[in-house]
């Protein structure tokens, strides 16, 4: 039994053992959990993948006149932000495209252009052009403006993302007979291709499955800078069924984080275009797990082999909410470059990238152990399995 | 028998000249166009997927050659802009002639641009757009 406070005095000394998720697996089949447990300290997770639910708030400083941003209408690069909070605040969604964008009139839209390019372009310290008008008061008369701006001048630029870091994912496959184009990339008829979006045994809350060291307040790898988890991210659904070795089968637990975009790189926040779909940020988080126990080190070492996910159809179940698996693949099958569904071999592709993930993972490991990163005690739970907490679908009403 | 498909630049003095006329009369060449384009005043392109026995296909392209037609194969058109490349893997099972292959150890997507037949489908299913058309 191990505390994060002596980890901690073992990383300010130079002594602490870092691992990747990757490298604790051989280890744990070498040595065995209990010896593990007691020579290694930190295990480092990582991910890399698109994450819709992201986006960026910022504070510009006040023009001179004033103006009051909140109920006005404000663009970056052409990219509506939501204004609606006081003065000169704003949040720039990933997924938010220009009003000219054709969408999907011209079918399958590009979505060349978003908020997640926009939030790229911002980090890597390139200037900005803010369009704004409101509708002046006495206190703030200015009606119009239009300026550059650039990170280095904002007051606040930070990343706050409400749901990141899926702990599993769906393979999405079309059963259909005509191509569609989904947030699961482009999915040929038939059974042409599937689709799985996860770094598998990197993934980081695959690696702590009942959240026993992820909880609000975990200091983490965010977009190659220093980040927390801030809340659970929405749609957190830890009551999802689990497999034997207690990690879920299907889509679960989720993290809302947040980091200060200033100290994030370009190489690490990712605009990305979802063809016949819209713009999104492709995010890299990776989060250390404190080693304080046998029990948490064999839940670390889960391989691929024995992590698994559903198969689902996305030209009609997804859409339509129609529950059910067409079969279960475990992240070793889907990483062997073919899985077979209603006994056809079919081709998989990643959405995630495991090499950047694996990248990741090293980058927090060098962090740690050159007494750079801190870890830190979450200061409440994530709602666990047993918690009562839910993933509720919309009850439509008009009374 | 030779069959390929290889790109062709006309500089603009010889836009007007039945250039690919010449190759099945006096070549006896075979030929399908995939791509044109022709403006007057401007450098043509063409894609042509070329065949015909190995000789005259030979001193077909000798001839376009000596015409001052620029001549590339067309596995070059599809180039893949590394800073951009992520290594996801979700364009490996759209590509048709397996040209993107997932590296098994390193887990890198590896493009092997001999196979690439240009038919641009990763170009937009790539989520950061790190495949490129050139010509």
């Amino acid at each position: 039994m191990k505390t994060i406070k002596e980890i901690n005095e073992k990383i300010k000394k130079g002594e602490v053992v870092v691992v990747t998720a990757e490298e604790i697996i051989d280890l744990v089949d070498k040595k065995g959990a209990k010896k593990v447990a007691q020579e290694v300290d930190v295990v480092t997770t990582g991910t890399f993948g698109p994450m819709c639910s992201s986006g960026a708030y910022f504070n510009i400083g006040h023009s001179k006149p004033r103006i009051k941003l909140g109920g006005g209408i404000c663009k970056l690069n052409d990219v509506p932000v939501y204004t609606g909070f006081a003065a000169v605040d704003f949040y720039l969604g990933a997924t938010a495209i220009p009003d000219d964008d054709p969408r999907n009139k011209v079918f399958p839209g590009e979505f060349k252009y978003g908020g997640g390019h926009v939030i790229q372009e911002i980090v890597g310290g390139k200037d900005v052009r803010l369009e704004a008008t409101a509708y002046g008061t006495d206190c703030y008369p200015r009606k119009k403006l239009e300026t550059l701006i650039n990170i280095k001048d904002l007051n606040e630029a930070v990343l706050f993302n409400i749901r990141n870091c899926y702990q599993n994912y769906n393979v999405a496959v079309n059963l259909s007979d005509k191509i569609i184009y989904t947030y699961m990339g482009v999915l040929k008829p038939k059974l042409g291709n599937a689709n799985y979006c996860s770094a598998g045994q990197l993934s980081p809350l695959l690696k702590d499955p009942y959240y026993k060291t992820i909880g609000i307040g975990t200091k983490i790898f965010l977009g190659g800078g220093i980040g927390y988890v801030a809340w659970q991210g929405t749609q957190h659904n830890p009551a999802v069924k689990r497999k034997d070795n207690g990690v879920p089968g299907a889509p679960a637990g989720t993290l809302a984080v947040i980091g200060d975009l200033k100290q994030m790189k370009p190489e690490w926040l990712l605009g990305t275009s979802m063809l016949g779909y819209g713009a999104t940020l492709t995010i890299g988080i990776g989060v250390p797990i404190p080693i304080l126990d046998e029990e948490i080190v064999k839940y670390a070492a889960i391989r691929d082999e024995r992590l698994f996910t559903q198969v689902v159809d996305y030209s009609q179940a997804y859409p339509q909410m129609v529950p059910g698996s067409l079969g279960e693949v475990n992240y070793a099958q889907l990483k062997s470059g073919e899985i077979t569904v209603q006994g056809k071999e079919v081709a998989t592709g990643n959405l995630s990238s495991y090499s950047k993930a694996r990248e990741i993972a090293e980058e927090l490991k060098s962090w740690i152990k050159k007494g750079d990163f801190l870890l830190t005690e979450a200061v409440k739970a994530l709602p666990g399995a047993e918690s009562g907490y839910t993933f509720k679908p919309l009850r439509e009403r008009l009374k | 028998m030779a069959s390929k498909k290889i790109v062709l630049h006309f500089p603009h003095r010889l836009v007007n000249q039945p250039i690919v006329y010449k190759l099945v009369k006096d070549y006896d060449l075979q030929f399908n166009i995939l791509k044109a384009y022709v403006t007057p005043q401007e450098e043509g392109l063409m894609i042509l997927e070329l065949t015909g026995e190995d000789i005259n296909f030979n001193k077909g392209i000798e001839y376009l050659t000596s015409c001052g037609v620029k001549i590339q194969p067309l596995s070059q058109d599809v180039i893949r802009n590394e800073i951009k490349c992520t290594d996801c893997g979700v364009c490996v099972p759209i590509c048709p002639t397996g040209a993107l292959v997932v590296d098994p150890i390193t887990r890198k997507v590896n493009f092997y641009d001999n196979k690439c037949i240009a038919c641009e489908l990763c170009v937009k299913a790539c989520p950061t757009r790190a495949m490129e058309v050139r010509f």
